[in-house]
């Protein structure tokens, strides 16, 4: 048993050094030099400024803007940093609400939200994903029906017609892969920087 | 649910058997010392690495030699991830200044890694410096992975050699495992993961100003090459809190598909890998039936469960599905797929909240970590898990007709049978015992996050997990406590190390065993009896030890739901 020993230290040193310092640090160049813009986390630009990531949601509130599902991401609370306080899209720190099917909390904070939604708009029946949290609070998307749902909201307070804001919709909406893998689904912040342009 | 949700999870089935052949023959060849297209660049590495570390390659070990290496490697394992982390402040690669992580997270960290479980504690983002996960965890991400692997190589040997007291060479199955297989695939993964979007940089988080002009903090890091090897060895740590719900671990519907691929593929090969060192490949098929017929009814319960909504949704006119927890990329079907997927093997990473699933369709994931994650399994780990419920079954059959029973060759006697019996009674000890600690211990039970039956289901769903060596999570309930932190990881070293040893030990009788033909006695374990008897004998084994827990959970939450109760 004893010649085990060298072994379990020196092979253990050995493969730590291959698959903990070599494999990710040779990744990280490969893939540098490879997807650039991916590894570093696909961000946007506009004026020069980073203004997001094109995978990670954020928040909206104003009516001129698609607004993405709620998020239940949480911060450490400035006063009692053994608390913490709810900080939607907070990217530093992802998660769910993780409440269940017969959760009180859930069925009260659903309750508010198909209320407020409905009186925004009583014209159309509220989808599902704009009153429920993402698991990750940090969901890009919203599905084609949520983001129809929101035309009339943002093209009253734009000003513009409804087909105009429908339009930069459709284009924005992708499809299933081979029509087959995945959700339809519109990324909101693609699309609130296609509004943008468009008012320009 | 539709037809197009079921035709994602009918084309996710046929790639996995349609890869189990090819992928068995190259491992075969692996595991046997053979030569394989990567041998002209590996082999001179690998030969050095023997060198160094004083291994002769040639000489084999006894069961009891080989169990003694696999515990002094992990124990060099735990000692660096505790290192790392309560060193992480002074050390390089901590870009956002994280400090030392608490005696009590570091020892549950160490402890969930090296067990393959990896059980998050910690908030990968907010907790783990670049370092950590590198040289902590993604490096035991891949040697907890070999090592199931090499164990499940050692029974299989067992099964298939005769008149041995060797089972193989514990540093070399460990070496050649990671050489030949999962560091190749893990190196095309990563940059198709990169392909994908997601990050692999060693920069600092983001600063971001939002359009309505807010400050977003965003949390990038070397997450592609963690997340291959997490999802590829089962392992399932995320780099983020939210594990591969988190667009940066999961960012498209590609790639999720993909990551759900490559958490079965080695798994089910290794069913394979069995029929061909037995000599039969119709052995491993026989076994991975067992393994479909119990995955398809899984999926098919937690699609439908979760497809069909709560009743809090249904009364406020909500259609679409419980998407509480879920991401809009997935949906209902690829969210309810990877879940059963993810707790079928000992993977344990989520692409969507467990804890927010309907009380149904978050029972099968409890089910089958229950079940010893069996179907299919951790890579390796499943296999020993399913050819203990196996011993089990022939053990059942042979008393019916009175006679020795006997699998591939190789008599089944009382020795295999308790060893089996042991390993598969440790396992509810555990999470059974851990839980009525758990529901009565005042600190403990202030963890839980939901009321009712649900809050009940949340410590079941954690003693159960880090038992079952899985790692996902209800994530509601709040693990970083001394309490959770203490005896989860014990928990998880039971659920890893009680399996092993007996696993072990049938390995090392097995293969001092004569191998006897098969003659017209023999019980054929090939065909459907056999099929229907294990399954059979795992759902009875299964339900009797855990259905009062699951009374008490997920059953009486769902007729409160039904009958209109919230708590």
């Amino acid at each position: 048993m004893l010649r085990e020993i060298r072994p379990a230290i020196v092979l253990l040193l050995v493969l730590t050094a291959i698959t903990g310092v070599a494999y990710p640090l040779a990744m990280t160049a490969i893939a540098g030099a490879i997807f650039p813009a991916q590894a570093q986390g696909s961000l946007i630009e506009r004026d020069g400024k980073v203004v997001g990531s094109a995978l990670i949601g954020q928040q909206f509130k104003d009516d001129k803007y698609f607004h993405g599902r709620p998020s239940a991401t949480l911060a450490p609370d400035r006063d009692d940093s053994t608390k913490t306080v709810s900080a939607p899209y907070n990217a530093a720190n992802s998660g769910g609400s993780n409440l269940g099917p017969t959760s009180k909390a859930l069925a009260d904070r659903l309750k508010e939200d198909v209320d407020r939604l409905k009186g925004e708009n009583p014209n159309a029946a509220v989808p599902v994903d704009l009153v429920t949290t993402s698991a990750s609070g940090l969901d890009p998307d919203i599905s084609p029906e949520a983001a129809q749902f929101q035309v009339p909201r943002v093209a009253k307070a734009r000003n513009v017609p409804e087909d105009q804001v429908k339009q930069l919709v459709a284009s924005n909406t992708q499809g299933r892969l081979l029509g087959l893998i995945g959700e339809p689904r519109v990324n909101v912040l693609a699309l609130n920087l296609a509004l943008d342009r468009a008012a320009k | 649910m539709t037809a197009i949700g079921w035709l994602q999870i009918i084309l996710y089935c046929a790639i996995i058997v349609a890869l189990t052949k090819p992928l068995g023959w190259y491992l075969t060849r692996v595991f046997n010392g053979e030569r394989t297209f990567l041998s002209p660049v590996l082999r001179p590495i690998e030969a050095g690495i023997y060198w160094f570390s004083g291994v002769d390659e040639k000489r084999e070990q006894h069961w009891l030699t080989y169990t003694v290496a696999m515990l002094l490697f992990h124990v060099g394992g735990f000692l660096i991830i505790y290192g790392v982390m309560r060193l992480q402040a002074v050390l390089p690669f901590n870009p956002a200044g994280q400090g030392a992580v608490a005696e009590d997270l570091s020892f549950n960290t160490a402890i969930s890694f090296i067990t393959n479980t990896n059980w998050q504690n910690y908030g990968g983002e907010s907790t783990l410096s670049y370092l950590v996960q590198m040289l902590g965890l993604t490096h035991q991400n891949f040697l907890s992975a070999a090592t199931g692997i090499a164990l499940a190589v050692a029974l299989i040997r067992g099964f298939s050699r005769a008149s041995t007291r060797t089972v193989g060479n514990f540093w070399v199955d460990v070496t050649r495992t990671t050489l030949y297989v999962l560091l190749p695939i893990c190196v095309v993964y990563t940059l198709f993961l990169v392909s994908q979007g997601i990050p692999q940089t060693l920069g600092d988080y983001v600063e971001a100003t939002t359009l309505e002009g807010a400050k977003q903090t965003i949390a990038v890091g070397p997450v592609a090459s963690q997340v291959a090897i997490k999802m590829l060895g089962t392992n399932g740590g995320g780099f983020f809190n939210a594990n591969a719900s988190h667009p940066f671990e999961n960012p498209t519907a590609l790639s999720n598909f993909v990551q759900m691929l490559s958490i079965f593929t080695l798994g089910a090969a290794l069913t394979n890998v069995f029929g061909r060192m037995v000599g039969n490949q119709r052995q491993g098929w026989a076994i991975l039936a067992v393994m479909g017929v119990l995955f398809g009814a899984g999926v098919a319960v937690t699609y439908w469960a979760e497809a069909g909504g709560t009743s809090t949704l249904h009364a406020l006119g909500l259609t679409g599905g419980n998407m509480e927890g879920k991401e809009v990329r997935f949906g209902i079907v690829a969210s309810s797929l990877f879940a059963v997927i993810t707790t079928a093997a000992s993977c344990g990473a989520v692409n969507a909240m467990h804890d927010s699933f309907t009380a149904l369709g978050g029972m099968i994931p409890l089910i089958n970590m229950q079940l010893g994650e069996i179907i299919v399994g951790g890579v390796g780990a499943g296999l020993y898990g399913m050819l203990l419920f196996v011993v089990l079954a022939i053990f059942v059959a042979g008393l019916m007709v009175g006679r020795t029973p006997e699998y591939v060759g190789k008599k089944i006697e009382a020795r295999e049978v308790k060893m089996a019996m042991l390993a598969i009674l440790v396992l509810p000890l555990m999470y059974l015992g851990w839980t009525a600690v758990g529901v009565v211990y005042p600190s403990a039970v202030a963890s839980m996050a939901n009321a009712g039956p649900h809050g009940f289901t949340e410590v079941l769903y954690a003693f159960t997990s880090a038992t079952g060596n899985n790692g996902s999570a209800f994530a509601g309930l709040t693990g970083n406590t001394l309490f959770y932190n203490l005896t989860l990881a014990s928990a998880m070293f039971v659920g890893r190390f009680f399996m092993i040893i007996p696993a072990m030990a049938i390995a090392g009788s097995l293969a001092a065993k004569k191998s006897i033909p098969p003659s017209a006695g023999t019980f054929p374990t090939t065909g459907g009896l056999f099929v229907g008897l294990v399954v059979g004998v795992i759902l009875i084994i299964g339900g009797l030890t855990f259905f009062p827990a699951l009374a008490l959970g997920p059953i009486v939450e769902h007729l409160a739901m039904n009958a209109g109760q919230i708590f």
